[in-house]
């Protein structure tokens, strides 16, 4: 009744393949990025857009990228962290080396980095496939990470290991408060989410399904598969990297391999696995998931209990909802969180009636 | 002499270590032969039933009633997997399993430091971890006891179980259930009953793996993470293969050891961390089941 579509002719190609074909769903989108735009550097706290907006949209940048990796194109991997990391040295290294290095080029740069990386760790893909090819890019993960340590050159030779990320700088503008990283931030999410939906919905993104379908036949049907599960290595590890670099440069404020763990890597995962395989919509709702999850359970926590509770209780409760929740998940919805929006809409469109 | 001395020394270290790794990958092994799932949790399962055993001898019981306890709740974890994590999710692709058992793997992280707490704890086997005396004195070569005694156990448990599933009706059940759950349920197998004994196997596995590396390192959360160090051993050995485990194991010991000391120094050191994983994909990329594995053939 209230999501009707009755009534909405489209007469032309271009109005048919359009991201948001209803006029509701485009007048929801638009609404959505003024709200985003417009009022929430308004009104929002500091911690809010420091501590949880912008972690959010940057671990969304980064469960996209995994998303079309394991999610279009199935190739499982288990090296988004390290990735990650290149981006955020690259990044590092190219406006610390490259006198008067604009951020956005350098940030750029530093994906075209990790994709090169990625590609590189992609190459065992042409041979092996599931679950071995989880272990390699396991590989991937811990090279990185070690390499990224024992050179001294990616750090500049800091002695202590810690390194203070450089300022954003537009033409001359500054990006230091909250509200200015936010916008920075979220302004590059929504393009490259635009750019990640369209690639998704065209040739490549149907190329990297028939690959996670069944990858010996989309090869007899034609698909060049070397070429299609590099190219999802590289835009994956473009998104990667992208997000690792805002991550170091608009959240952290450091750069330091240690904070590109295997446990990261694994909660990008769970992002996806959560927020629903596949999906655009899914990776912002499963990382916006995984990061309230710990702060709603220690609410939870301190309203229940009190005061009077040991910090590894805390965590140790934590961790068996977390692999709890990601178990019920998988039996009950295992396309995620994005499956039950469009269960919900779906059950708009025809409600009062149920069929 | 001193040189080929040292090498002997770090080869059967490494040999040694190996043959641990390839006690936790052996729980790994056990469960996909016999129902396909690539069970991430077993990581968690060897630092559980470890922790759970020390706790049990804290709160004040001898040695082997601790061991039967500990054995008894390992045991009920594996049915109890079984029933709640693997059961609702029988005929789903193999990705979705692994992630459930990761997610499994956070329970039972959650689970071990709720009732147990955290800390280092000592779990003393009677075994010093002390070089033989004998040997010492006689050819220079510093091996330790206690890695000794636990090749001696895995040995003993990889005939074992090669004998299990090769000769005996339960094994030929075991494998059939591996190949095809729908067929082997035709024909008449018990499947819930195979799997939860498998999973009861494993979890002893798991208690002895446990147990050997907590006495070597101490009963610690970083025991979770051997579970990683036992992917390289599974790929180079194969998924299917009991045998393949401890040669693999061998392999990814050694060379894990030697390359650390003879190639590390000139790179900064701190090879280990991922010498095996590298070792793993030039495996693959020649012999992708494995050294012993079944060839895997995918029917489109």
């Amino acid at each position: 009744m209230f999501y009707r579509e009755a009534g909405q002719f489209r007469t032309s190609y271009a109005q048919d393949s359009q991201i948001f074909p209803l006029r509701q769903d485009r007048l929801a989108m638009i609404a959505l990025l003024a709200v985003a735009f417009l009022l929430i550097p308004a009104v929002a706290s500091d911690y809010w857009l420091r501590a949880l907006l912008i972690p959010w949209l940057i671990f969304s940048l980064v469960a996209m990228g995994q998303n079309i990796l394991t999610g279009y194109a199935g190739q499982l991997s288990l090296g988004s962290a390290g990735f990650m990391a290149v981006g955020a040295f690259a990044c590092y290294n190219l406006m610390l080396r490259v006198d008067g290095m604009p951020f956005l080029v350098a940030l750029v740069l530093s994906g075209l980095c990790a994709a090169a990386v990625g590609v590189a760790f992609g190459l065992p893909s042409l041979r092996i496939r599931g679950l071995y090819l989880a272990v390699a890019t396991l590989a991937a993960q811990f090279f990185i990470v070690w390499a990224l340590d024992k050179f001294g050159w990616f750090k500049n030779y800091d002695p202590s290991g810690v390194i203070t990320a450089q300022p954003m700088e537009i033409l001359g503008y500054e990006f230091a408060s909250p509200q200015a990283k936010y916008l920075l931030v979220l302004a590059i999410v929504a393009g490259l989410a635009l750019l990640a939906k369209n690639m998704a919905r065209g040739a490549t993104g149907r190329a990297w399904m028939a690959v996670r379908d069944m990858d010996v036949a989309a090869e007899v049907m034609g698909l060049p598969l070397m070429r299609t599960k590099l190219q999802a290595f590289a835009i994956s590890s473009f998104y990667c990297g992208v997000g690792g670099a805002l991550f170091a440069f608009a959240y952290l404020g450091t750069v330091e391999p240690s904070a590109f763990t295997i446990d990261l890597s694994f909660r990008i995962l769970f992002m996806i696995i959560i927020g629903g395989v596949g999906t655009i919509l899914g990776s912002f709702l499963g990382a916006g998931f995984i990061l309230l999850l710990p702060i709603l359970l220690s609410v939870v926590f301190h309203a229940v209990v009190g005061q009077a509770v040991d910090a590894s209780v805390v965590s140790a409760v934590e961790l068996i909802v977390f692999g709890s929740l990601i178990i019920i998940f998988l039996i009950v919805e295992p396309h995620g969180l994005a499956r039950l929006w469009q269960v919900t809409k779906e059950r708009l469109r025809l409600w009062p009636f149920p069929h | 002499m001193g040189g080929f001395q040292f090498f002997l020394e770090v080869l059967i270290g490494g040999l040694l270590s190996g043959v641990m790794y390839s006690l936790v990958a052996l729980g790994f092994v056990l469960i996909y032969k016999a129902s396909g799932v690539f069970n991430f949790a077993q990581g968690a399962m060897v630092f559980f039933a470890a922790v759970t055993f020390v706790g049990i001898m804290e709160l004040g019981l001898p040695f082997w009633a601790a061991l039967l306890v500990t054995i008894g709740v390992m045991v009920l974890l594996g049915m109890a997997t079984e029933r709640f994590v693997l059961r609702p999710l029988v005929n789903q692709h193999e990705i979705t399993l692994l992630m459930a058992t990761i997610g499994l793997t956070f329970v039972i992280e959650g689970v071990a430091q709720l009732v147990w707490g955290v800390g280092v704890r000592r779990l003393d086997l009677g075994i010093k971890d002390v070089p033989l005396p004998w040997l010492a004195d006689n050819t220079g070569i510093f091996i330790s006891q206690l890695d000794i005694f636990a090749a001696a156990v895995a040995g003993f448990l990889v005939a074992t179980l090669a004998l299990l599933f090769a000769k005996t009706d339960t094994g030929r059940a075991l494998r059939a259930v591996a190949d095809d759950h729908a067929a082997a349920l035709s024909i008449g197998i018990p499947l819930k009953r195979i799997w939860a004994l498998v999973w009861a196997i494993a979890g002893i596995v798991a208690l002895v793996a446990g147990m050997l590396w907590g006495a070597r390192s101490g009963v610690q959360f970083a025991l979770v993470f051997v579970a990683l160090k036992a992917l390289p051993v599974l790929i180079i050995g194969g998924f299917t293969s009991v045998p393949g485990v401890i040669v693999a194991g061998l392999i990814v010991g050694a060379s894990e050891k030697l390359a650390e000391v003879y190639i590390g120094p000139s790179v900064g050191g701190g090879i280990e961390s991922w010498f095996p994983y590298v070792l793993a994909i030039l495996f693959l990329l020649i012999r992708p089941e494995g050294l012993f594995g079944e060839k895997i053939i995918r029917r489109v």
